[in-house]
């Protein structure tokens, strides 16, 4: 029994297909996590899991139920944070929060075991108007709220989009933390390092699921040899390596490059004096594992 | 002005206050000619706020800040000639055409039409957007969005670049197409100031400055980084800086 499952769905707007038939299964107090740049269909999705759009086509189930038809009965279950702040500026935080309790009929109180450990960083500030906090505070608000009527689902969209690389762990930490609640999360990020965070990822682009599965399994199907070459000077050597024979690609990842080659074609050696020829000395090649952003990368490429 | 040929820019005990809070608290570094300065930081450590003072659209409470050879005190208004600079949100109007957007810049910037026309058909031709150039801003992708918005901070060829996040949201490919840029443009003899919050980016950098709560607490190039905080890439030492000072204020 999948708590989110999704067959062929589509979903055009005009012309523009911003959701190409994607098949998808999300399980029970699963972490799933939809990756991918800005335009890759993540937000219309969500939407669609949520009940806010219809799909053109498709086969649809969120929590047993079809967000078309059995709204009101799904958006009990469902928490969802969206990607902009859409909390109550002119309201407290705690007003925020009693009032998206009171309207999902429950009160604070009552799952303030749930967003505790959230909720407690804000307390101190809780006559605070949500529009004088600051970005890290708005976030944790956002999440209290999404939070207190206990969802079966929690939907986050770009959660840690602009944040930075600290806040953004800090942030992945609270989610591990409400998923020991038993609650299922979707998370959607244009950080593809984050996905190593995730149980089970999707990886979007322009509108189709380009790879899914878990992490390591993403990393286990790229099909070609990567290398991971080492030099002090990297634009000098990717423009070496752009003239590399039958070239695959080669992108600079940090302090390396990481080049692919068709499978078992070319020895580290070969690449080592390609370099060397064209006059840039102290180089290291060896075979590396491909990371998410290689996946990405590679499957995005070959299916344009 | 010796100093100033090898700078391009130069920050002395910069103090920005507002009201009561200290957002840039007594900074001190320079940016050479021709380099790719890493302006790293959480958010909120006042790295916009020292970007707005550097670039003359904010005084600094105190300290001495030039930039291009110019006192920010004195010649705002030069110093904004010489200069780019692509924000964070806002960079190119949504509702012209790509075309109309540089035109109306360089306008600004004073270029003569037949100079705009002449770097208009160059860009074109660089950046491969023969059919793109009549659309509207709004329907392009992100991605295309930042590279012409940075095409369009440095159509007016200035000494010194800021860009703010320019990268933030973009696909993989094209953020790595959107540093060969940055690599052109200092092929050019451009200066580029840039953050980023990712930090793959940050080694990319010649020298990089790290913001916490309103100070710099490093300054260096990436290698001597790992080394000082004993990391193995920069989102360690960034993880190791902002993480201590962070338990610190607890």
């Amino acid at each position: 029994m999948y708590e989110i499952e999704i067959h062929n769905l589509c979903k055009n707007f005009g012309k523009t297909p911003a959701l190409d038939n994607l098949n998808l299964v999300v399980k029970k107090n699963e972490f799933y996590g939809l990756i991918g740049p800005d335009g890759a269909g993540k937000t219309t999705l969500m939407r669609i899991i949520t009940s806010l759009l219809l799909p053109d086509s498709g086969y649809l189930k969120v929590a047993g139920l079809d967000p078309g038809k059995d709204y009101r009965e799904l958006r009990l279950k469902l928490g969802y944070m969206p990607g902009k702040f859409a909390l109550y500026q002119d309201l407290s935080i705690e007003e925020n929060l009693t009032f998206f309790a009171t309207v999902f009929g429950t009160t604070v109180k009552e799952n303030y075991n749930l967003i505790k450990s959230i909720y407690s960083q804000i307390e101190p500030f809780k006559n605070r108007r949500a529009g004088k906090l600051s970005g890290g505070m708005k976030q944790k608000l956002a999440l209290s709220c999404a939070l207190v009527h206990k969802p079966e689902i929690l939907i986050l969209d770009e959660p840690t989009t602009g944040v930075d690389a600290v806040s953004r762990r800090e942030f992945w930490e609270m989610l591990n933390e409400i998923k020991s609640h038993g609650i299922t999360i979707v998370v959607s990020t244009p950080y593809l390092e984050e996905a190593a965070l995730c149980d089970n990822i999707a990886l979007m682009n322009k509108g189709k699921i380009i790879s899914s599965g878990s992490p390591e399994e993403i990393s286990s199907t790229f099909p070609e040899d990567l290398f991971i070459v080492e030099t002090k000077y990297i634009p000098q050597t990717l423009k070496v390596l752009r003239q590399f024979p039958n070239l695959i690609n080669v992108n600079s990842f940090g302090h390396s490059l990481h080049l692919v080659l068709k499978k078992n074609t070319v020895q580290t050696k070969e690449i080592v004096d390609f370099i060397e020829n064209k006059g840039i000395s102290n180089i290291k090649v060896k075979k590396g594992k491909p990371e998410i952003e290689d996946s990405f990368i590679y499957f995005s490429s070959s299916n344009l | 002005m010796t100093e100033t040929e090898e700078n391009i820019i130069e920050v002395k005990n910069l103090v920005k206050k507002f009201g009561n809070f200290t957002a840039n608290d007594n900074l001190c570094f320079e940016v050479k000619k021709s380099e790719i300065f890493g302006f790293l930081g959480a958010n909120g450590a006042g790295k916009t706020t020292a970007i707005k003072i550097l670039s003359g659209l904010l005084f600094p409470t105190s300290g001495k800040v030039m930039v291009a050879g110019y006192d920010v005190y004195k010649h705002r208004n030069i110093i904004k000639k010489n200069i780019g600079y692509m924000s964070q949100g806002f960079s190119l109007y949504e509702d012209l055409t790509v075309k109309e957007n540089i035109e109306f810049y360089a306008g600004i910037y004073g270029l003569r039409s037949k100079e705009i026309k002449f770097r208009f058909a160059e860009l074109v031709e660089k950046l491969g957007i023969q059919d793109m150039q009549k659309e509207f801003v709004k329907s392009l992708p992100l991605g295309w969005k930042q590279k012409i918005a940075f095409s369009v901070a440095i159509f007016h060829k200035p000494k010194l670049v800021f860009l703010d996040e320019p990268t933030s949201g973009v696909d993989p490919i094209t953020r790595r197409q959107f540093w060969d840029l940055i690599y052109e443009a200092v092929e050019n003899d451009i200066t580029v100031f840039i953050t980023t919050h990712y930090l793959d980016e940050a080694e990319y950098c010649d020298r990089i400055s790290i913001m916490v709560d309103g100070r710099i607490d490093a300054l260096g190039t990436p290698a001597e980084l790992k080394q000082e905080f004993n990391a193995k890439n920069m989102d360690e030492v960034f993880v190791k800086l902002v993480r201590n000072n962070n338990l610190q204020n607890e």
